[in-house]
C-alpha cells in the first residue's frame, strides 16, 4: 500500500464528497447540496417528468371504507367517484399531496411562523410577526372547537389528513418534490391543524391588511390632525354603486353601537409621542387589491332563460397556483370547482343544483388596543381602573443553523399583545398593542364549503353561509330553478362611526366591541328587479345601512361601477358574453378622471414632448388592452399629479404615510378647483392651484414616458409586465412578461403580480355548461408539462369547458385519459 | 482488459446502489473504492475507469431523462445554477461532477494494492 498517495487521494475524495453534500453560500441565498441535487438517481433529474407520462395507477389503501375511482382528464383534472364521503376527502388529500405537496407544506409552515426553520435566521422577523399576530393561536382555537363540537367536520378533515399522509408514506426519498431538493428540507406529516392554519392564512390574506392599515391611519391622523385627516381620508364616495342598490331600506338595527363619551378627544384626536425602539421588519402587508368580482344574471337576461354565475377571485398570482381543480362525486352529492391544496371540499364551484362564488367583503375585523403595563415584566395591564393579569403564551421558533428563539406573548383579554417592549415596527412607534381579530375565534368555515358542495337551493345556501365567520365574503349564488342572490356574510363588528379605524384605548371597556351583527342583518339581495346581482369589493351598502362599514380605503370603487354598467345594458346573455365581461378591459376610472384632468390642462403652456404625451392620452380608447400606450401615459400622469398634490402634506412625516385614495382627488377635482390641499406648503410666498399642480405633474410624467418610449416599453403589457411568480420568487420557475391587459379598477383586474386567480362561468342549464381556468397548471412540479399549462390560455382570455359528468359518461369521454383506482389491499 | 471490465463494473454497481433512494447519493464512492481494491489496476488507469464509469452513467441517465422531458426542467435548473439556461451545459456539469468523484474514489482504491 502506498500510504502517502492513498492518504492524499482519500482526503481529497472525502473533501469533495463533503463539499458536494452541503449547501454553499451563493450570494444572499444558499445552493442546493450539489452532489445530491445533480445525481440523476437522487436529485432534480428525478423530477423531470416524461412528457407522455401515463398517470394510470392502482393504489392500495386500507383506511378506505370502499373503493374509489378517479378519472383524470386531458388537463390532469381528477374526477373522484367514491361510495363514501370520507373516502372522497381521503382521495382529495392524497391527490393534493401527489401534485402539490411542497406548496401545501411550505404555505402552512409560513402561516405557522416556521419559515426560519427551513430558510434560516433571515426570515425570523416574518415568523415573529405571524406568531405574535396569533396565527397558531387561532388555528388551535378552531381545532379544539371542531374536535369538541363538530364530529362531521372532524371526520372530514381527518379523512383528508389521512389521505395526505398515505401519499407521504409511500413517497420514496428520490421522488421528493423538486423544491425540497432545491431548498434542502423534508416534508412532515399532515395534521388537521395544518388545514386550519392554511385557512388562517387566507383570513390573514383577506382581512390582515388592517394589521398595518390601522397603524398607518393612526399615524396619519396624528400627523395631520383629525380634521384634515377626515378630509383627505374621507369615507364619502360620490360615485359609489354599492352591492345592495342605493335606496334599499334597511330594518332598524338590533344593536346600536354607542360611541364612548370622551371618544372625540380621547380617541379620534388623540396624539401619541413615543420613541421608536427595537424596530423589526414585518412581512409585506397583504395586497390592497386582494379582491374579486362575482355576479349572477337571472334567466330574464339570458338567451337560455337560465341563470349564469360568474366568479373570479383576485389574489396574488403564484406557481404552483393556490387553486387545484377537482370533481367530487359521492352518493350524497356531486360538485366541481377550485379547491385549496391544504383543505378538503370545493371552495368556488358548482353542483348539480346551483353554483356559487365569493368576493372579499373588505370589512374591518381586526383592531388594536393600546395597553399600559404595570412594569417591565408585562404581567399586568391597566383596565377599567384596576390592574388585570395577562397569561403568557410561549412559542418556540426553531431556526436553521442557529439557536431557538422563544416568544413570550402576553395574552390580554383583548387578544395577543402583538407589539410591546420586545417587538416594534416603524409604524407601531413604541406602543404596547393588543390585537383583537375575529380570525382568533373558532371557525366553522370548512363546513360552509362542505354544505355549499351539497346545497340544493337558496335555503341550503343560506344555512351553509351562516356558518361563515372570517374572512367576510360576498357569497353569490344562482340555482337551476332560477333564483339568484348575493349576501355579505361573516362575523362583522357592530361599530360606531370610525370605531377601530385607529388604535383604541385598551384601558377602557367602553371601547369594547359592542356586538357582532346578526346574520339576518348582514346585507343581502335576492332576485332583484334589475335581473342581476354583483359585487366587486365596493361598499356593500349606501349610508342608510345602520352599521359603520369601515374606512373607504378598504373598498375599491370603480370595478363595481364598471360591472354594473356593463350588466345593466345586457340582454340575451350567453356564457360567452360572460367570459367577455370577465376579461373586459374598459377603464371606468379613466373615463371619469381623464376629462377632469383635461379641464386643468393649458396645452399651449406645455413643453413639446408633454403636448405629444397629452395627445396620446387624449386619443386613447379607454381600454387597458395590452398594446395601448394611452393607458400607460394616463397612469403616469395621474400618479404624478397625485404625488404633486399630496406629497408636501405627507412628506414631512418621519414614518411613511399612505396617500389618500384616487377617488378623493378625483372627487375634489370635480367639485372644486380651489381645493386647499393643492397648495404646496413648501412654497411660502405663493398659493398653488390645482391647475399648476396638474401642469407640473404632466411635465414630470412626460420625462418618464419619453424614457419608456425610447426603450419600447410604453405599451401597457410591456409597462405592466404581468408575471406569475413561483412561491420562492425564483424567476426561472416563474412565468414573466405575459401579454395581458387589464389592471387596477378594471374588471379584468390583472396587475403586475396580482389578478384573476380563478375564472369561472357557470350556465345553469339542465346539463351544466361550465367554463373556467386559473393561471397555473394541475401539477406543482416545475418539471412537469402540466406545471404551467393553463397560463398562456389564461393570458389570452380563453376558457376551458369543464367536464362535469356522471361516472359512466365521464369514463367514456374522449377527453378522459387516465384511471387511478384506490382499493383495499387483499387481506 | 481489466480497465474495460472496471469501467463496466463501476457503472453497473453505481447504478445498482443508486436504485435505493435511502442510501446516500455518494454511495458509489464506497463501491468504487471496493472495486478498485478488488480489481487492482494502475492508479491513472483506475482514475479513468472510475471517472468514465460514473461519468458515462450519469451523462447517459441525465441525457435520457432530459430527452423524455423535452428539456422542461433542465432549462429551468440551468438558469438557477446558473448555466445560461443550457440543458447541454447542465448534462455536462452533471457528468463532470460524477466523473470527478468516481475517478477520485477509484484512484484512492488503486493505492491500496499493487496491480498483479
Amino acid at each position: 500500500m502506498r500510504i502517502i498517495p492513498f492518504l492524499v487521494s482519500a482526503t481529497v475524495t472525502a473533501g469533495l464528497v463533503f463539499t458536494l453534500n452541503v449547501q454553499l453560500k451563493l450570494g444572499a441565498t444558499k445552493s442546493p447540496r450539489l452532489g445530491y441535487f445533480l445525481s440523476p438517481q437522487h436529485g432534480f433529474w428525478k423530477n423531470a417528468e416524461k412528457i407522455n407520462t401515463n398517470f394510470d395507477a392502482t393504489i392500495l389503501a386500507n383506511d378506505l371504507k370502499g373503493e374509489v375511482d378517479v378519472y383524470m382528464d386531458d388537463r390532469l383534472v381528477p374526477h373522484i367517484y367514491a361510495d363514501h364521503d370520507e373516502d372522497a376527502y381521503y382521495v382529495q388529500g392524497y391527490l393534493h399531496a401527489k401534485y402539490r405537496l411542497w406548496q401545501m407544506d411550505f404555505q402552512t409552515r409560513v402561516a405557522a411562523g416556521r419559515l426560519s426553520e427551513i430558510a434560516g435566521a433571515d426570515k425570523l422577523s416574518i415568523d415573529r410577526f405571524f406568531r405574535r399576530l396569533g396565527m397558531v393561536y387561532g388555528a388551535e382555537q378552531t381545532e379544539a372547537y371542531i374536535n369538541e363540537n363538530n364530529p362531521m367536520m372532524k371526520a372530514t378533515v381527518e379523512a383528508y389528513t389521512a389521505g395526505v399522509n398515505a401519499y407521504l408514506k409511500q413517497l420514496a426519498p428520490e421522488d421528493l418534490p423538486f423544491e425540497y431538493k432545491l431548498m434542502n428540507f423534508e416534508p412532515e406529516n399532515w395534521t388537521p391543524q395544518k388545514t386550519y392554519l392554511f385557512l388562517m392564512f387566507m383570513s390573514y390574506d383577506l382581512t390582515g391588511r388592517s394589521a398595518s392599515a390601522d397603524l398607518q391611519l393612526t399615524n396619519t391622523r396624528d400627523y395631520l390632525g383629525y380634521d384634515l385627516f377626515d378630509q383627505l381620508y374621507t369615507n364619502q364616495q360620490d360615485s359609489l354603486d354599492p352591492i345592495i342598490p342605493k335606496g334599499t331600506v334597511y330594518a332598524d338595527p338590533s344593536i346600536v353601537p354607542v360611541q364612548p363619551a370622551q371618544a372625540d378627544v380621547a380617541y379620534l384626536k388623540k396624539t401619541t409621542n413615543v420613541d421608536i425602539s427595537k424596530v423589526v421588519e414585518t412581512p409585506e402587508a397583504p395586497d390592497p387589491n386582494n379582491g374579486s368580482n362575482n355576479w349572477a344574471v337571472s334567466g330574464t337576461m339570458t338567451k337560455s332563460g337560465r341563470p349564469i354565475v360568474c366568479s373570479d377571485p383576485h389574489l396574488g398570482l403564484n406557481l404552483p397556483s393556490l387553486w387545484y381543480e377537482v370533481q367530487i362525486t359521492t352518493p350524497t352529492h356531486s360538485t366541481y370547482g377550485a379547491s385549496f391544496p391544504g383543505s378538503p371540499a370545493v371552495i368556488i364551484g358548482f353542483n348539480d343544483s346551483l353554483a356559487w362564488g365569493v368576493t372579499n367583503a373588505g370589512r374591518d375585523v381586526l383592531d388594536y388596543y393600546e395597553l399600559k403595563f404595570k412594569d417591565t415584566t408585562q404581567n399586568e395591564y391597566w383596565y377599567n381602573g384596576a390592574w388585570k393579569a395577562v397569561t403568557k403564551r410561549v412559542e418556540v421558533i426553531k431556526v436553521k443553523d442557529s439557536a431557538d428563539v422563544i416568544e413570550n406573548i402576553a395574552m390580554s383579554h383583548w387578544g395577543p399583545v402583538m407589539f410591546d417592549a420586545f417587538y416594534q415596527n416603524p409604524q407601531s412607534k413604541g406602543r404596547n398593542l393588543a390585537v383583537k381579530w375575529t380570525a382568533h375565534n373558532p371557525s366553522t368555515g370548512v363546513e360552509t364549503f362542505y354544505q355549499l358542495n351539497r346545497a340544493k337551493n337558496i335555503d341550503d345556501y343560506s344555512k351553509a353561509i351562516q356558518l361563515w365567520k372570517c374572512p367576510g365574503q360576498n357569497f353569490v349564488v344562482a340555482t337551476k330553478s332560477g333564483d339568484i342572490a348575493i349576501k355579505q356574510q361573516g362575523d362583522f363588528v357592530a361599530r360606531w362611526n370610525r370605531q377601530g379605524d385607529f388604535i383604541m384605548p385598551g384601558e377602557d371597556s367602553t371601547y369594547e366591541w359592542q356586538g357582532i351583527i346578526p346574520f339576518e342583518e348582514n346585507p343581502m339581495i335576492k332576485n332583484p328587479a334589475r335581473g342581476f346581482v354583483s359585487s366587486a369589493n365596493q361598499k356593500s351598502t349606501d349610508a342608510s345601512y345602520p352599521y359603520y362599514l369601515g374606512t373607504a380605503s378598504s373598498f375599491p370603487l370603480y370595478r363595481g361601477i364598471s360591472v354594473n354598467q356593463q350588466l345593466a345594458g345586457m340582454t340575451q346573455v350567453t356564457a360567452q358574453d360572460m367570459q367577455a365581461l370577465q376579461t373586459n378591459n374598459y377603464n371606468v376610472f379613466a373615463e371619469q378622471a381623464r376629462p377632469a384632468l383635461m379641464k386643468f390642462i393649458d396645452k399651449a403652456a406645455l413643453s413639446k414632448d408633454a403636448q405629444r404625451m397629452v395627445q396620446v392620452m387624449a386619443d386613447w380608447n379607454l381600454y387597458n388592452h395590452p398594446s395601448e400606450k394611452g393607458i400607460t401615459v394616463f397612469k403616469l400622469i395621474w400618479d404624478s399629479v397625485e404625488t404633486a398634490v399630496w406629497s408636501d402634506e405627507l412628506a414631512g412625516s418621519v414614518i411613511p404615510l399612505t396617500k389618500p385614495e384616487a377617488f378623493v382627488l378625483l372627487d375634489q377635482m370635480n367639485r372644486d378647483s380651489n381645493f386647499r390641499v393643492a397648495d404646496d406648503i413648501n412654497t411660502k410666498d405663493k398659493v398653488e392651484t390645482l391647475k399648476e399642480q396638474v401642469m407640473a405633474g404632466i411635465e414630470k410624467a412626460t420625462l418618464k414616458c419619453i424614457e419608456l418610449e425610447k426603450n419600447n416599453q410604453l405599451s401597457w403589457e410591456a409597462f405592466k409586465a404581468t408575471r406569475v411568480l413561483h412561491l420562492t420568487k425564483i424567476p426561472a420557475l416563474s412565468r414573466l412578461n405575459l401579454p395581458i391587459g387589464g389592471g387596477v379598477n378594471i374588471i379584468n383586474a390583472t396587475g403586475e403580480n396580482h389578478g384573476p386567480s380563478w375564472r369561472m362561468v357557470v350556465h345553469l342549464t339542465d346539463e351544466i355548461e361550465a367554463y373556467g381556468l386559473y393561471p397555473g397548471g394541475q401539477s406543482g412540479n416545475p418539471g412537469s408539462p402540466y406545471y404551467d399549462s393553463f397560463v398562456d390560455y389564461w393570458a389570452a382570455g380563453k376558457y376551458y369547458r369543464l367536464l362535469f359528468l356522471p361516472k359512466e359518461k365521464l369514463k367514456q369521454h374522449e377527453r378522459t385519459k387516465w384511471h387511478i383506482q384506490f382499493k383495499k389491499a387483499v387481506a | 482488459m481489466k480497465f474495460i471490465l472496471s469501467i463496466f463494473l463501476v457503472a453497473l454497481v453505481t447504478f445498482a446502489v443508486g436504485i435505493y433512494g435511502n442510501l446516500p447519493w455518494w454511495s458509489f464512492v464506497v463501491t468504487n473504492l471496493i472495486i478498485a481494491i478488488a480489481l487492482p489496476i494502475k492508479p491513472l488507469q483506475s482514475f479513468f475507469a472510475g471517472a468514465l464509469g460514473v461519468g458515462a452513467l450519469w451523462a447517459g441517465l441525465a441525457f435520457g431523462i432530459d430527452l423524455a422531458n423535452n428539456h422542461i426542467l433542465s432549462t429551468k435548473v440551468a438558469q438557477i445554477l446558473p448555466l445560461g439556461g443550457s440543458y447541454i451545459a447542465l448534462i455536462i456539469v452533471t457528468a463532470v461532477v460524477g466523473a470527478l468523484l468516481g475517478g477520485l474514489a477509484s484512484l484512492t482504491g488503486a493505492f491500496v494494492r499493487k496491480p498483479a
